[in-house]
């Protein structure tokens, strides 16, 4: 594949709370390359949105990364001052929240909000700055782009305020697109739209693409590559193919078995016990171990390293120790 | 909880038994404006439904936000007032009870909602947010109260010691099955489980239905589950209701409606589910453009501004409710052709 964009590198990211410090993330490293999608996986409370906000320097006050790199085409930017950031933030790396009506300002017009981005990064003029942002209005399907721009988010329906986010995300071509979970509080028929958008643009700007969700059928249908986090770690890695068709880790398997399928009518839907274990609890051994079914002594002891199962698969998970064997020989 | 009587099990051994039957409900929302406060019009959430429930089914109704699915099971449990039509529930109209009797009725009939944790008074320990129905419907001691409870915590799957704690102190999953645990406290016939496993992570989405699952085969339950996940539809369901702005677009088994569709909402809808699997990539029908603002619906056919085979006849005539095929309805002029085309 291409050359590579972002590579994160064993970050921890930590919170401070009045119980100490509560890593959130622990030690997760992937990479992306130009014009790929990389998808998060996991459940809520996974750090998968964690992870995200801490590539792009939008942890709230009390997180930090605490060891750990981000490198973005080559640079640490988790080592940037405040300013520099921002001349990033919205320019090379931009983001798309889930609850597009909090994350525009409901007093501003849906123009003003375009325009803000293209002055400052792009130092446009207002007026070159409302051509361009009609035209990207365009680009994302809003019939009426000119009517728009004078219109405020609550005059716009789910679907067309999350294309104005994506809009205003892509207003300075930026190489790295970061989504977390854009089509969780979308319906299918405007969620199948949004995924289709969202694929288009990244061809068309050959972005790199981190989408967060916990929806593995809009996994399915964008991931080039999927990275699959439990409680706070890596626990599984590959292409989408390897993911779905050869899963390893038993929790992605049991990922994958608890979500009905809507083309097999046979489907037993087989249910992951228990829940996760809290941020704080200090597990030795496994994280997954409670919730395994094929959990043994050296997981309960040993934390189990990444093994890998292929040059594209990798599992967290002591199962694997041959399957990495295997692999070599 | 009561054991089944002869008596009701050779009823529940007589398939097809109608437990409820909805016909021609309406509800409208009055917009009011203007200096005098006038009513200018109305949103129609809910117009002109009408379907039959059977005993110890499931029945799914799904759709996009804001086309009345949830309206639709408030009403028939009467939270929301109806502005037309009857509801029969085993043979008695109930729209239109006097207070008292009404509570024999919502006995009967319950709801689960979506967030549980909405629906429990934070200040308030579990088991005794639980004891208060008891103490409002039954004359129970406060022993068997209290035991009557900690078999219920069991009975959802949750443990003796939950009986003290307090709401926050549960993980999302657990609510879900305190909702449970309320709703199924004395004994329903008719639960409608609003969006129930929808606020919930896959894992623990999947052990809450299974749940749902068992209880439904020991105490003969019948589900109305709204839902906009055809995915858990498909598994859990025997029947789907698909609703568009207020109307009812088709209705079938489960496999009649996965496997032919009969209306191009329902294919649209069934294609644009995003699948887990990466085999093969399918054709997929985009819809373009959004739901219509319901308090100005469309004329003819209420779908005829997104529906790819739309004709003119769609845009004036509003296209019957007809069987089409054993127990499977359809809304639409030229049902059975497929959009794929």
């Amino acid at each position: 594949m291409g050359e590579t964009l972002l590579e994160v590198k064993n970050i921890v990211t930590e919170f401070r709370t009045a119980d100490g410090q509560l890593p959130a993330v622990r030690d997760v490293s992937f990479s992306l390359n130009k014009g790929e999608t990389l998808c998060i996986v996991g459940e809520s409370g996974c750090g998968k949105s964690i992870t995200s906000l801490s590539v792009i320097g939008l942890l709230p006050s009390n997180g930090k990364i605490a060891s750990g790199e981000v490198l973005y085409e080559g640079e640490a930017i988790n080592k940037y001052s405040p300013e520099q950031m921002r001349r990033i933030r919205g320019n090379k790396i931009s983001m798309i929240f889930q609850e597009p009506m909090t994350a525009l300002n409901p007093v501003l017009t849906i123009g003003f909000q375009l325009r803000e981005p293209l002055m400052l990064h792009e130092k446009l003029s207002k007026n070159e700055a409302t051509k361009k942002g009609i035209e990207l209005l365009k680009k994302v399907g809003i019939p009426y782009p000119e009517k728009r721009m004078n219109q405020y988010p609550h005059e716009l329906s789910g679907g067309m305020r999350q294309r104005v986010m994506i809009a205003i995300a892509l207003s300075c071509n930026p190489g790295l697109l970061i989504a977390d979970e854009p089509t969780t509080a979308l319906d299918v028929t405007i969620q199948a739209q949004i995924l289709d958008l969202i694929n288009d643009l990244k061809n068309d700007y050959h972005m790199g693409v981190i989408m967060v969700t916990h929806d593995m059928g809009v996994v399915a249908e964008v991931a080039d590559r999927v990275m699959v986090m439990y409680a706070g770690k890596k626990v599984e890695e590959g292409t989408v193919e390897e993911i779905f068709n050869s899963p390893k880790h038993p929790y992605t398997i049991g990922l994958l078995n608890s979500v009905p399928n809507v083309d097999d009518p046979d489907f037993e839907l087989e249910a992951i016990p228990g829940s996760l274990p809290s941020l704080n609890d200090e597990i030795i051994g496994c994280r997954f171990q409670d919730r395994c079914k094929f959990a043994s002594e050296k997981c309960r002891s040993q934390e189990p390293p990444e093994f890998n199962i292929s040059s594209s698969h990798i599992a967290s998970c002591w199962l694997e120790e041959e399957g990495e064997l295997r692999w070599q020989s | 909880m009561a054991v089944l009587t002869e008596h009701e099990a050779e009823k529940l051994s007589n398939h097809k038994q109608v437990l409820l039957e909805v016909t021609g409900i309406r509800k409208y929302y009055p917009i009011r404006g203007g200096v005098l406060q006038r009513v200018q019009g109305n949103v129609k959430a809910v117009e002109n439904v009408s379907l039959q429930l059977y005993e110890g089914e499931s029945l799914g109704v799904v759709g996009e936000s804001g086309c009345g699915k949830s309206t639709l099971g408030k009403a028939i449990l009467g939270l929301e007032e109806l502005t037309d039509g009857k509801i029969m529930f085993k043979g008695k109209e109930i729209q239109n009870l006097k207070k008292k009797e009404k509570l024999k009725f919502i006995k009967e009939m319950q709801m689960i909602f979506q967030d549980p944790f909405a629906s429990l008074n934070p200040r308030q320990r579990i088991g005794h947010a639980l004891e208060e129905v008891f103490t409002i419907h039954t004359n129970m001691s406060a022993k068997e109260k209290k035991n009557t409870v900690l078999d219920l915590l069991k009975e959802v799957g949750l443990k003796e010691e939950h009986y003290d704690r307090y709401p926050h102190e549960f993980s999302g999953g657990q609510r879900q099955r305190i909702g449970i645990a309320r709703a199924i406290c004395l004994n329903p016939s008719f639960i409608i489980c609003d969006e129930a496993v929808s606020a919930l992570d896959v894992s623990v989405q999947a052990q809450v239905l299974k749940l749902l699952k068992t209880l439904q085969a020991k105490y003969q339950l019948s589900y109305m589950f709204i839902s906009h996940d055809l995915g858990v539809v498909r598994y859990f369901c025997d029947r789907v209701l698909v609703m568009y702005l207020g109307h009812t677009v088709e209705l079938g088994s489960v496999e009649d409606l996965f496997n032919h569709p009969l209306h191009p909402y329902t294919q649209a809808l069934l294609s644009a589910i995003p699948r887990p699997t990466v085999q093969k990539k399918r054709k997929r029908i985009r819809l373009e453009g959004d739901l219509p603002n319901p308090a100005d619906p469309p004329g003819g056919c209420p779908f005829h501004t997104r529906c790819p085979i739309a004709q003119d006849k769609c845009k004036q005539e509003k296209p019957e409710w007809k069987e089409y095929g054993s127990d499977h309805f359809a809304a639409c002029h030229f049902a059975g052709q497929s959009i794929l085309a």
